[in-house]
């Protein structure tokens, strides 16, 4: 088998940081290689220098026999290399068509040649089961659907080589199978896929080989067949995983209680649809579901951010129907928001100032002037620094200098010395490192140790599973009845994701 | 060709920046002035003459600078909570009404009551003047760029009317201006004999209140977190409404004590002229000094020093008085690049 793809010695540096070191590997055509490794392992720079967005420092690709020029999408593209990122490139207002046919025609020409098109498009459809109708209109597509259109229009443009950042990350379990369908359809068309992902089980699912990636160096090239998961979960992180366990704990009184709630649309949230939900101290609550299904308008409506139209919100038995967020924090809810860069945390305030964010009523920072207390801040800013092992040079440092794991000890941190008595955490290990998460894990097993009411909302269903007393699918805006962790059938909770049962 | 963040900023770094900055500036009107057929030396001398030279031109300078620090604190205040207040020019005249309403004998205190009582006014009137627009912004969404600078014409068409018609001085011999403040209400001079004034003095002070309240209260923290990431600040419990209201305010009123101050110190009395566009300039002066209270001090009194400078120098030698505004402009410029290579390195296209 000759190689498609061969990537050899790339170097890539930004500043003092190798983000690809000496990599080197090769794809034939046929097969599908998975690349693994953590965020920040040099994954994402290494598919954009081939892809041409990043110039190597140093180091060749050879591409179907030529060398590829670097720094070059157009090139990349026209030599037959298709990449899907993870955050989808498409058009939402126009049609599936017209986002195939973007960029393939020459702009000087009056009219689309839609016919051809369309022909084309029906047989790459039916050849790949990648079915989708061309007149409608991408904004009304799901994100599967949005991901089968980014395949579509790389195999519309002949590629031989398709490259797939985390394409699973968003989609439900069902979803990753018809997906995993049409990959095999394509290889066995003599496609080259490069899959990038972090989820273990997928990859030793589909793939033929893996490469794993730490620090930008290739730590390993296995067989997948060869593969051990263990082994290769260490690989990626280096040295053995400690993960936190769930033990049995003992439930109190109700936390945090939802009765028929319902929340208009609008501000780019789903509406709810009368939900219920009771959280008791020492509980962790899952919600599970697929992204844009009413996740963000439920954890802001626990927290007071988004003000419910009808229905009842008890928090510690207090009504706190229509009650501003800085209300719902005073009756002890804390919020881990998804965007902890957007909502968490302000990057251009020092590292204690981010820490004293949520206490300017303070009297212990303020006091009954509003005149800040440095010397308490400060203390209080060590002291979190130091309990959650958030690394950075001083109190002093701008928040934005911190990596992400460092910003969610902080958050997850400064929200703890509230003593809250209800978490709401959103996809709280999202973006991490392996040991940034199991530090997120324990805090909020630990937290549930201390009868705090959790509410996890993720998409990542082995977290929920690690996590989670009791798992509530959410779909459309409506939760499901609770299911036990303990007969948890993962296929059914992939179906109803899907909307089984709504 | 890109920016980069900077992880550090060697120390030497800004020093050169701002001097260089500085250089270039001084590069480029000496430039201006040799096209305009002067020597830049001559130049500058009669520059700094004229803003240096005597105990008159100093008051001068300092008088200019008075409004000045005003209005910069009024936009420094704003823009740093990300609230975009291009109306100081109207609340300046809103603060100028409310001392003439005040001040020109509808009562009468002893000056120790009198002066603090139109300062009180005029800041109150001013605030006033900023209020809708904030509130308009945080309820309707209503862009505050378009409701605060549309203000500004309004405003000045109600003093036109009103120096034109109910409140025109019947002594000024048909001039369009108001009556003068009783002598009760004048800020008092600094320097005797001088235009320089109480103003100056109150401008300052207000400059380190500003300081203060911003880098030591829990209101100041509040409108910093508001400015840099509202969201952050408000799952953070902070009340975004209010602390922009509470921004709103300060920055109005501050806005408004420059119209006090310009009535009751330097002039006398309200008339259409009273500004020369300060509310404007004042948004140079906020950004020279990078939106920090005292950098706004040492801004304004560099646009005075180069306003009186520049008139002295154009009277002299005869270069347009034009410069002045092109010196103004190529410092704000060439120190806001400084400031953001201070912050960012330049990455050239390939690098990356």
């Amino acid at each position: 088998m000759t190689a498609l793809l061969n990537v050899k010695n790339i170097d890539k540096s930004f500043g003092r940081l190798n983000a690809n070191k000496n990599i080197s590997f090769d794809v034939a055509s046929g097969e599908i290689v998975a690349i693994l490794g953590e965020n920040g392992a040099g994954k994402t720079t290494l598919m954009n220098i081939i892809f041409g967005h990043y110039v190597a420092d140093s180091g060749l690709i050879n591409f179907n026999g030529n060398e590829l020029k670097a720094g070059d999408t157009k090139a990349a593209i026209d030599a037959g290399i298709g990449m899907v990122h993870q955050h989808f490139t498409l058009a939402e207002n126009l049609t599936v068509l017209e986002n195939i046919l973007v960029g393939t025609q020459p702009l000087y020409q009056p009219r689309l040649s839609e016919r051809k098109a369309k022909e084309k498009l029906k047989y790459l459809a039916a050849e790949f089961g990648l079915e989708l109708s061309p007149q409608q209109l991408v904004r009304n597509l799901s994100v599967g659907e949005k991901q089968r259109l980014e395949i579509l229009k790389t195999l519309f443009g002949d590629c031989k080589l398709l490259i797939l950042d985390e394409p699973t990350a968003s989609l439900t379990p069902q979803e990753v199978k018809t997906l995993f369908i049409s990959i095999r359809k394509m290889v066995a068309s003599g496609l080259g896929v490069i899959l990038i992902s972090h989820k273990l089980n997928e990859i030793l699912e589909i793939s033929n080989r893996i490469i794993v990636l730490r620090s930008g160096e290739v730590v390993g090239k296995v067989k997948t067949k060869n593969a051990d998961k263990t082994q290769l979960g260490e690989m990626i992180v280096g040295r053995k995983i400690n993960r936190p366990i769930r033990k049995e704990n003992s439930f109190k009184e109700a936390r945090i209680q939802l009765f028929q709630l319902s929340t208009k649309s609008g501000n780019g949230l789903a509406a709810l649809k009368n939900v219920d939900l009771e959280v008791r101290g020492g509980e962790i609550i899952g919600v599970a579901g697929v992204a844009g299904n009413g996740q963000k308008a439920l954890a802001e409506v626990l927290t007071g951010h988004n003000k419910p139209n009808s229905g009842k919100i008890f928090v510690n038995g207090k009504n706190l129907f229509g009650k501003t967020p800085s209300d719902f924090m005073n009756s002890g809810v804390a919020y881990i928001p998804e965007d902890r860069n957007a909502d968490g945390i302000i990057g251009d305030m020092s590292v204690w100032e981010n820490i004293i964010l949520t206490e300017s009523k303070n009297l212990k920072f303020f006091n009954k002037k509003g005149i800040l207390n440095i010397k308490n801040s400060h203390e209080l800013a060590n002291s979190v620094c130091q309990k959650n092992d958030v690394r950075c040079q001083s109190i002093e440092q701008s928040a934005r200098l911190l990596s992400g794991g460092n910003i969610q000890k902080l958050l997850i941190g400064k929200w703890l010395e509230r003593k809250p008595s209800v978490i709401v955490a959103c996809q709280p290990s999202r973006g991490l490192d392996e040991g940034a998460i199991s530090a997120v894990h324990k805090t909020l097993l630990s937290e549930r140790k201390k009868s705090t009411a959790i509410i996890l909302i993720s998409e990542d269903l082995d977290e929920l599973l690690l996590l989670a007393d009791k798992i509530v699918v959410l779909f459309n805006g409506k939760l499901s009845q609770f299911i036990e962790n303990s007969n948890l059938n993962p296929n059914k909770l992939g179906l109803m994701m899907a909307g089984d049962g709504f | 060709m890109r920016l980069e963040a900077r992880e550090h900023t060697p120390l030497w770094l800004p020093w050169i920046a701002i001097l260089s900055s500085g250089l270039i500036t001084l590069i480029f009107a000496a430039i201006l002035i040799m096209v305009a057929g002067a020597s830049p030396v001559t130049g500058f001398y009669e520059l700094y003459k004229g803003a240096f030279g005597s105990k008159n031109s100093i008051a001068e300078t300092g008088a200019t600078a008075t409004p000045l620090i005003f209005t910069g604190l009024a936009a420094a205040i704003a823009f740093r909570a990300r609230f975009w207040n291009i109306g100081a020019e109207g609340q300046l005249y809103i603060g100028a009404l409310a001392a003439t309403y005040f001040g020109t004998g509808l009562v009468v205190f002893s000056p120790l009551v009198m002066v603090p009582f139109l300062l009180l006014t005029g800041f109150l009137f001013g605030a006033l003047a900023l209020l809708p627009m904030v509130l308009l912004r945080q309820f309707l969404k209503v862009d505050e760029v378009v409701t605060t600078l549309l203000m500004n014409f309004v405003i000045i068409l109600l003093v036109s009317y009103l120096l034109e018609g109910p409140w025109k001085d019947p002594y000024s011999l048909g001039w369009p201006q108001a009556s003068p403040v009783i002598d009760q209400g004048v800020l008092p001079q600094i320097i005797p004999r001088t235009r320089l004034h109480l103003g100056f003095a109150i401008a300052i002070t207000m400059a380190f209140l500003v300081w203060y309240i911003q880098s030591k209260t829990s209101f100041g923290f509040s409108s910093r977190a508001v400015g840099f990431n509202p969201s952050t600040a408000k799952h953070s419990g902070i009340s975004v409404t209010k602390t922009m209201i509470g921004v709103a305010v300060l920055s109005g009123g501050i806005a408004g004590l420059a119209g006090v101050s310009e009535v009751a110190g330097l002039k006398g009395y309200l008339t259409l002229d009273l500004s020369p566009g300060f509310g404007y300039t004042g948004i140079a002066v906020a950004m020279l000094g990078n939106l920090h209270p005292i950098g706004v001090i040492f801004s304004a009194i560099f646009i005075a020093i180069i306003y009186v400078g520049a008139g002295a120098m154009s009277r002299a030698i005869e270069v347009p008085t034009y410069l002045a505004d092109v010196i103004v402009a190529s410092t704000i410029l060439t120190v806001l690049v400084s400031l953001i290579l201070i912050r960012y390195r330049i990455m050239l296209r390939g690098k990356f």
